[in-house]
């Protein structure tokens, strides 16, 4: 492997030292959520201790210096997602707010009876049922990109798909239970080709592989910050300018506002037309200290090193008889799920976690993909920047284990 | 047996067990045995669907007691549901409706009946004392 100081690396996640049912805590459930970086964590404590006051709106002292650490956050996303302008960040709760604030208002705008709304076979709830609400609403059509077997997309089919009545596309970069990368270039090339903006859920995405939004050409990316060492509560929303001037306000309310009388209301421009209200704050300062860690260490050095853990734990697990890997495309990145035998998984989690080892287990959210596989879940392990292989073998013999005990 | 008395010989039972692993096993174990359900009640009426494993759940009424038959798709699931239909199942409404059930807490399991709706089993629960109150009000 790499120069990857992984041991020094696990020093900074202070929670990675936990004991749990008196063994030491393997934390495999990273698509759910990440740990936090002491500095991230320090900088919720220093918010509150020293920095701490609404944002936009005062004059005084600390709602000057708590605006400032606000925003540098959004100056670092622009650099971290390469956006061409910082105001085509918009903080949101999440991605399923994000999602949901683009099925919104962009649906609103563009979205009319009889259109069209493309999502794939393998999406997470968060990116089926904002845009389900839409075309129900709408009076649309929701039409789904199969998938093969392997759990790749079928680009045939996606061409095929395309036409003037579909208004936007909206696919997962990565599959939070496959693993799945899918050609987002291709994609988005193909659904350009005839005017058809995307949007990307890149929750799976943003912290194993470098995005560069103007590259891509993508129209819109979500993602949140718990998934990348930041704290819960903050997401964003990266949007185009064109699209984000021409949709409407997704909430109401202040910060959003230029001028307000009972006769008409004038709105804000970007980025705060779309962020009403006081936002997560404290989240949002702490998240540029997650985005300086990953920096810090550089993502390509993480995925490089995330990508041969993968590969091992694949052929570890492999190795035990009756298990199947469910996601087996050619381009996978950070999550490996499996079943084995008939057993249930739920099963083999609770086994799992009496021996400290700490998984997903059951639909991830996406009933329809586990209704296209027949199986009633899988157990997931998700990787991140601070798993060892050690940890993996853990996990192995700790699958053994719940077979044998199971069977 | 009253359900109190069996509660408790459930929970000196399980006082043997000297690790997590004897526990499982034994739950497991009864887990393995016969279903506990007549195929027939394997219907979406009777389903109660947990975020991961469902369980299946049957009411008679016979000579006034209430018996229970269910099941489950998840044999750690299956175990604790066959543990609660010794436990409730063949006594009257009013007891099943007035029961507490501290053996789950106090065989350390009590993390089965969290509502973080992994398993059905809670909710199995709830509708297990929902028949016997329902059972109760109609022969009042």
């Amino acid at each position: 492997m790499t120069h990857y100081d992984i041991y020094s690396i696990r020093n900074d996640f202070p929670i990675l030292k936990s004991v749990v049912n008196g063994k030491p805590l393997v934390y495999l459930d990273n698509g759910a959520s990440t740990q936090k970086p002491q500095l991230v964590i320090d900088a919720i404590n220093h918010y509150y201790n020293s920095q701490n006051s609404n944002v936009h709106r005062g004059v005084h002292y600390l709602s000057q210096i708590a605006t400032d650490a606000y925003e540098v956050t959004r100056r670092k996303l622009k650099s971290f997602i390469n956006s061409k302008e910082e105001y085509e960040i918009i903080l949101t709760k999440g991605t399923t707010d994000s999602i949901n604030l683009v099925a919104s208002s962009f649906g609103n705008a563009f979205i009319n009876e009889g259109d069209e709304v493309l999502i794939s076979a393998m999406e997470h709830h968060s990116n089926i049922v904002p845009w389900q609400m839409l075309c129900e609403s709408k009076k649309a059509t929701l039409k789904v990109i199969p998938i093969n077997d392997a759990g790749e997309l079928d680009m045939d089919a996606y061409s095929k798909l395309l036409n003037e009545r579909v208004k936007i596309v909206s696919i997962t970069y990565v599959s939070n239970t496959l693993g799945t990368i899918n050609p987002v270039k291709d994609i988005i090339r193909l659904a350009h080709a005839q005017n058809i903006p995307v949007l990307l859920d890149a929750a799976q995405a943003i912290q194993h592989i470098p995005i560069d939004v103007q590259a891509l050409d993508v129209d819109f990316l979500a993602f949140s910050g718990h998934k990348m060492y930041g704290p819960t509560g903050v997401g964003i929303l990266y949007g185009k300018e064109k699209w984000l001037n021409a949709m409407p306000p997704y909430q109401g309310g202040g910060d959003m506002i230029k001028d307000v009388s009972f006769e008409k209301t004038t709105y804000n421009d970007l980025p705060f037309k779309f962020e009403a209200g006081t936002p997560n704050i404290e989240a949002g300062v702490a998240l540029s200290f997650a985005i300086d860690y990953i920096n810090s260490i550089g993502l390509d050095k993480i995925a490089q090193y995330e990508h041969e853990l993968l590969d091992y734990a694949t052929d570890e697990l492999l190795d035990i008889n009756g298990l199947r890997i469910i996601g087996t495309a050619k381009e996978k990145s950070s999550v490996v799920s499996f079943v084995v035998g008939e057993i249930h998984p739920y099963d083999v989690g609770v086994i799992l976690d009496k021996l400290g080892i700490a998984v997903r287990t059951g639909h991830h959210c996406t009933q329809p993909l586990m209704a296209l596989y027949g199986i009633p879940g899988t157990v997931r392990a998700s990787i991140g920047l601070y798993n060892t292989k050690e940890e993996i073998d853990t996990l192995v013999k700790g699958v053994k284990k719940a077979v044998s005990m199971l069977s | 047996m009253s359900i109190n008395a069996l509660q408790d010989e459930l929970i000196e039972d399980f006082s043997f067990f000297e690790d997590w692993m004897a526990k499982y096993e034994y739950i497991i174990q009864l887990g393995k045995e016969l279903p506990l359900i007549d195929e027939i009640y394997k219907e979406p009426q009777y389903l109660i669907k947990g975020c991961q494993s469902q369980v299946w759940l049957h009411a008679d009424y016979v000579d006034n007691k209430v018996v229970f038959t269910a099941d489950s798709d998840a044999i750690i699931t299956k175990g604790l549901v066959s543990l609660m239909v010794r436990v409730l199942s063949n006594h009257t409404p009013e007891e099943i409706a007035n029961t507490d059930l501290y053996f789950i807490d106090q065989i350390g399991l009590k993390e089965h009946l969290s509502p973080t709706r992994a398993n059905g089993l809670l909710s199995m629960v709830k509708q297990m004392k929902m028949y016997a109150i329902a059972l109760q009000s109609k022969n009042k």
